[in-house]
Formats: structure tokens, sequence, C-alpha cells
């Protein structure tokens, strides 16, 4: 043991904070492997009981060992470039599509102090990267050369970009609110001792419903999920690939998933703190529950709801996604920007004071 | 050579070899590829010097609005570069003339004697509160606020002329409004007539 | 500033890397059995008949401009939305008279159709 002390001590400075740094980021990175695991199973199981089945129940206990052989599964098959593909930006492609999903964590606050960068502009990075990851969806359905592959890339593309305006509204609207880029700090100007009342989903309820709304859409999940369409292109920009490079698609696209509940519950739920804040009776009594237990909490109602939404909707047609994200939600959230936005100027008790 | 020095010089190594390849790679699509890594390259450039807003920024808008539009445009065009590179020889010296030309004329306007760290000192590095956003809309709503009001102007002729060249009602287009196919009724599409049994 | 930044390099590596890693795994632990049919775009069983590049329709390159000028917007709007509570009603009005120019464009190609679908 000492021995290794010694060690530690012997390294430079600067290589210490690099470990360091490596390790928080496994930290990361595998609970958040291991979320996106179990979220795939509780997405079967979620819609297996509202569609009265019971779902995955034969590997491992009540079906528990169901994401892990899955994996291997996923492993061992044989990955297929299709001859017509452009090989090199076929293979890219997922790790563009990936890579985003996961360096979005960097900033996020897990608890008060529990922050790996704690950058200023922390929501604008997150806003970037996900602008980013749309490329992995384009780059993937142009270089299979595939009809399907194509169809469903543009319709993606089409897709995410009308959401992604929605979106960045509704954030501009939390962060007038907050009057902070900084993820941490849009959690303290939440706290009040209203309790789950002094959280921004209050007053900022209709840029709340579009935000959660779009995430889903960006996400191309169902409702939203054109971009995959079984029944029209099949499985669209994703139909040429096999085992691990699509199973990084559908990593990448769970991650991402669990960030938009994640977000969902840091800027409109208090993030970390204690929805019994301030109350009389109730507030103490939750005093000993860590913030990040609260957090998970949120962040899985928010994950739960997007498995509900899957399992009661129908898909959305093309022309009515494209309607409701340019025609519906951009007039509101100017609206409600500009509602906001006077708040904040005359200071409105409770929320802006 | 200090770390951030390092990181420079990654940076500006990948920028430098990603721009050329924007105008060497035979393939449009990696071309622009090549162009997103170097706005990427240079958004670190920047996050070094501490524009920390400007650096995401670019990232945002430049790789995350504008260069979809290119791979949109260059994936759909159906680009047959075969053409594209048959004049390629014959527009060799043109093209050199012209870009020597733009270098000299660069070279005029913004030579190498207005740079060096004895024309404009290193920024002070900033503590680490140091909000770059803040900084600068404390002033662009403000001080520049005539400038600023020009920039809504200005895209809103950028809105009004992509609609001006790119709407057109295609008559020869032919396509189902799903609307329509919903509101039909029974009595729309169905005549329920009356005739007499056949005999016989 | 720039310390906090050093983590997320360092991220932004690993994430990355794990995406080329799960790929380079999937290739060292998968089968290779290459023919020409499994190689061939998955077209539901037909012959694939043309290479799938093809022109598309304008519309697309349409809500892309569209996309980047509302981006620019937004891109505007972060740093007010920091410093409202500072430069107040002055900043607000600025903003809201940046706005209403927009809206009016927003306005012209909700009539123009430029939002439809068809």
């Amino acid at each position: 043991m000492e021995f290794f002390i010694g060690l530690w001590e012997a390294l430079p400075d600067g290589l210490q904070t690099v470990i360091w740094i490596l390790l928080k980021i496994i930290a990361i990175i595998l609970p958040l492997m291991i979320c996106v695991a179990y979220y795939t199973y509780a997405e079967r199981k979620v819609i297996g009981y509202m569609q009265v089945r019971v779902g995955p129940n034969r590997v491992g206990p009540k079906g528990w060992l169901q994401p892990i052989a899955d994996a291997v599964k996923l492993m061992f098959k044989e990955i297929i470039i299709p001859s017509n593909a452009n090989k090199a930006l076929f293979l890219i492609a997922p790790a563009i599509t990936l890579g985003p999903a996961l360096a979005a964590w960097a900033v996020f606050p897990f608890d008060e102090e529990l922050v790996l960068a704690d950058i200023n502009a922390g929501l604008l990075y997150i806003l970037a990267l996900t602008s980013v990851g749309v490329y992995g969806v384009i780059i993937a359905g142009w270089a299979s050369n595939s009809k399907y592959a194509f169809l469903g890339a543009m319709r993606s593309a089409a897709q995410i970009v009308a959401y992604e305006i929605a979106m960045g509204f509704a954030l501009v609207g939390v962060l007038v609110a907050a009057g902070s880029l900084n993820l941490g700090d849009i959690v303290r100007a939440q706290s009040g001792n209203g309790g789950l009342f002094s959280w921004f989903w209050l007053p900022l309820l209709p840029l709340f419903g579009v935000y959660v709304i779009s995430g889903v859409a960006e996400t191309n999940r169902a409702p939203f999920d054109v971009a995959e369409g079984e029944s029209e292109i099949v499985a669209g920009f994703h139909i040429d690939y096999s085992g691990m490079a699509f199973a990084a698609f559908f990593l990448a696209e769970y991650a991402n998933m669990i960030l938009i509940a994640a977000l969902s519950a840091i800027m409109f739920m208090g993030g970390w703190l204690s929805p019994f804040q301030g109350w009389p009776i109730l507030g103490p009594l939750f005093d000993w529950v860590p913030g990040f237990v609260w957090l998970v909490l949120k962040t899985g109602l928010f994950a739960f709801l997007f498995l509900w939404l899957r399992a009661t909707f129908p898909r959305y047609r093309y022309d009515q996604i494209m309607r409701l994200g340019w025609k519906v939600f951009i007039p509101i959230t100017i609206v409600w920007i500009a509602v906001v936005g006077l708040a904040v100027v005359y200071q409105l008790p409770w929320w802006f004071d | 050579m200090t770390f951030e020095k390092f990181i420079f010089y990654v940076l500006a190594a990948v920028l430098i070899i990603s721009a050329t390849m924007v105008i060497t790679r035979k393939n449009p699509v990696h071309a622009a590829l090549s162009l997103i890594l170097a706005f990427v390259a240079s958004s670190g450039i920047w996050l070094l010097a501490e524009a920390e807003f400007l650096a995401i920024v670019l990232v945002l808008v430049y790789v995350g609005a504008v260069m979809v539009l290119f791979l949109f445009v260059l994936m759909m065009l159906d680009i047959d570069v075969a053409t594209l590179r048959a004049g390629f020889i014959k527009m060799l010296p043109l093209g050199i003339l012209m870009a020597i030309a733009m270098a000299a004329e660069l070279i005029l306007v913004v030579g190498p004697e207005n740079f060096g760290l004895d024309k404009f000192a290193a920024p002070a590095r900033h503590a680490a509160d140091y909000s770059n956003t803040e900084e600068l809309g404390g002033v662009l709503y403000t001080v520049y606020m005539y400038p600023f009001e020009i920039a809504a102007v200005i895209l809103l002729v950028a809105i009004i002329a992509a609609i001006g060249l790119t709407m057109r009602r295609r008559p020869d287009s032919k396509y189902l409004d799903p609307a329509n196919q919903v509101v039909v009724k029974r009595k729309d599409r169905v005549r329920m007539v009356s005739m007499d049994a056949e005999k016989g | 500033m720039l310390e906090n930044y050093l983590p997320i390099l360092i991220f932004l590596a690993i994430a990355f890397v794990m995406g080329g890693v799960v790929i380079g795994m999937g290739f060292l632990l998968g089968t290779r059995k290459p023919d020409n049919e499994k190689l061939s775009p998955y077209e539901c069983g037909f012959e694939a008949f043309e290479d799938a590049r093809m022109k598309f329709d304008v519309r697309y390159y349409l809500v892309a401009i569209l996309f980047i000028i509302f981006d620019l917007e937004i891109a505007f709007l972060f740093p007010w939305a920091v410093v409202l509570d500072e430069i107040g009603m002055v900043g607000f009005i600025a903003m809201m008279v940046f706005l209403g120019v927009l809206v009016i464009g927003f306005v012209y190609e909700w009539k123009k159709g430029a939002l439809e679908w068809e």
C-alpha cells in the first residue's frame, strides 16, 4: 500500500491531475453505460406491461441479465460493410454519433459540488455538442449508399434541425430566468422556500412542455420516430449497420435520452434540490436524503415518461411533425421569452426577485 | 513548452492540415467534412484565447448549422466530380494568377508588420469565474445596440432572399394532401344509385 | 478559466475513442464471412436498381437555410439572457426590436407557405 502511495507522490503534478480526471471520467461513463443497458431493459419491461405482456424474462432472474446477453450477442456479430458504401465514413458515423452523446456529460452537475468541468458556458457546450450529433445521422445515411438509409437520414436531419430551434428558444427562457449559463447556477437559482413550487417548471410551464417534447423529437423517439419508420423505410439511416456499429447508434440514442431527461430535471425540476425544501414539517424530515438521489429520481421520472409516450401514442405524420416544430413551438417560445424577460426586468417576486 | 502551447500547436497543425484537405480532396463530401474539422480546431484555438462564448458559438452555428446545409447540398445535388475536374489544367494558369493577386492584396493590407506580441500584448489570464458571455452581453445590447439591430435586418433580408430563391410551386409534382384525404366523407366518394333489379 | 476546460478536452478525446473502441471490438470479436449478396445494400430483397444518391426536393435546403438564421438568432439571445438583470429595460427593448424584426421574417415565411410540407 505504501508503495503505491509513494509511487503516486512520485508522479509529476500534471500527471496526477490527468489521472484524477481520467478516474472521474470513468466514474461517469461506466455508470452511464450501465444505465443505458438497463434503460433498454426497462423499456422492454415497461412497454411489455403496458401492453399486457411480461417482456423479457428468460435470461437470468426475471430477465435481469437480458441487456448483458444482448451486448455479448452484438459484440460477436459480423459488421457488414455494404459493397457500395463509402467505407471510411461508414465506420466513422457511429463514432461521431456516440462521441457527443457521451461528451455532453462532462459539464453535468450531479450534486452541489459533484461536477467534472464547472465551466461557465455549460449549457452552451451541451447545445453545441447535441448539434454536432446530427452529423452521425447524415453521414451514416449518405455513406451507406442505400435509398432507405438516405431517406431516413434526410427526414431525421430536417426534423432534428426544426426541433433544435424550439429547444434552443426554450433554453433561452431558462437562461433568462436563471441569469446564468452554468448548470449548477441554474439549479441554485431554483432553490427557495416554496420547495417544488420554487422550481422553474411553474413560471416556465410552456417552455417546459416545449423542451420535453422537442427532446423526444431530437432523439428520434416515438411518436416522432419517422426517421426509423419501420413500416415505411424499414429502419432509416442505420439500416445497413450491424453488430457493434449498430449498437453504437443505440448506445448514443439511449445516452441522449437519459441526457435529455437529466437536463429537464436540472433546468425545470430543480436538479438535486429536495422537493420539500423550506416546507414546515416535510422539509426537515427529508433533509438527510442526498441531492444526488433526488436528481436520479427526477431523471427516472422523465426517462419513464419517454417510455410511456412510446407505448401510448401512434407515430406522427411527417408534415404534422414539421408543423408542430415550426408553427406551434417557435411562436410559443418567442412569446414566453418576452414574458419571462419582462418578469425578470421587473423582478417579479418568488422566482425572479 | 507549456501545456497550453503544446495544445495550441496541435490545434494549429490540425487546422492547417484539414484546411488543406478541404481544397485537395476529390470527394466534395470529404472536403466538407474536413472543413468541419477545421472549424472545430479553430474553435479550440479561440478557446485558448479565452473567447469562450465565441468558440462554442462557432461550433454551434458553423458546425451545427451552416455545414449541415453544405452537406445537404453536396449530398443531394449528386455532383459529378469528373466534369468538375475537366477544365482543371486549362484553368490552372488563371487560377494561380488569381491566387497570387489575392495573396499579394492580403499581405499589403494585413501584412506581418501588423502582428506580433509587441503590437498586441498577450491578454491577461482571467480567473476561473470569469464569464466571457457576460462581458459580451454587457456591451452588445447597450453600447453596440445599433449594429445589433442592423444584424436583425440583415437576417431578415436573408430569410426573404432564401424564400425568394427556393420557394417555387412545381405544378408537375404529384402529391396528396393528407389533410384532404382525412376529411373525406362517405358522401364525397360513394354515390348510392337505386336501380331496378335485373330481370331475366 | 482554461483549467476548467482540461477535463472537457480529455472527456472529448475519451468519448470519441470510446466510439472507435466499440466498433473496433465488433471487428475483433465478430465473424467476418462477406459474400456478394450480403454486402449489397438492403432493398427488400430486390437487386438495387441504381445509385442511391439522388437529387432531392429544394424544400430541404430551405429548411436548412431557415435553420441557420434561427440558430444565429438563438446565438444572439444567449448573452442577452445571461445579463438581462444588469442591462434592464434598455436591453429588454433592444432585444424586443431585434426579435420583432425577425418575427416579421417569420410571419413572411409562414404566409408564403415556406413552412408547409405537402
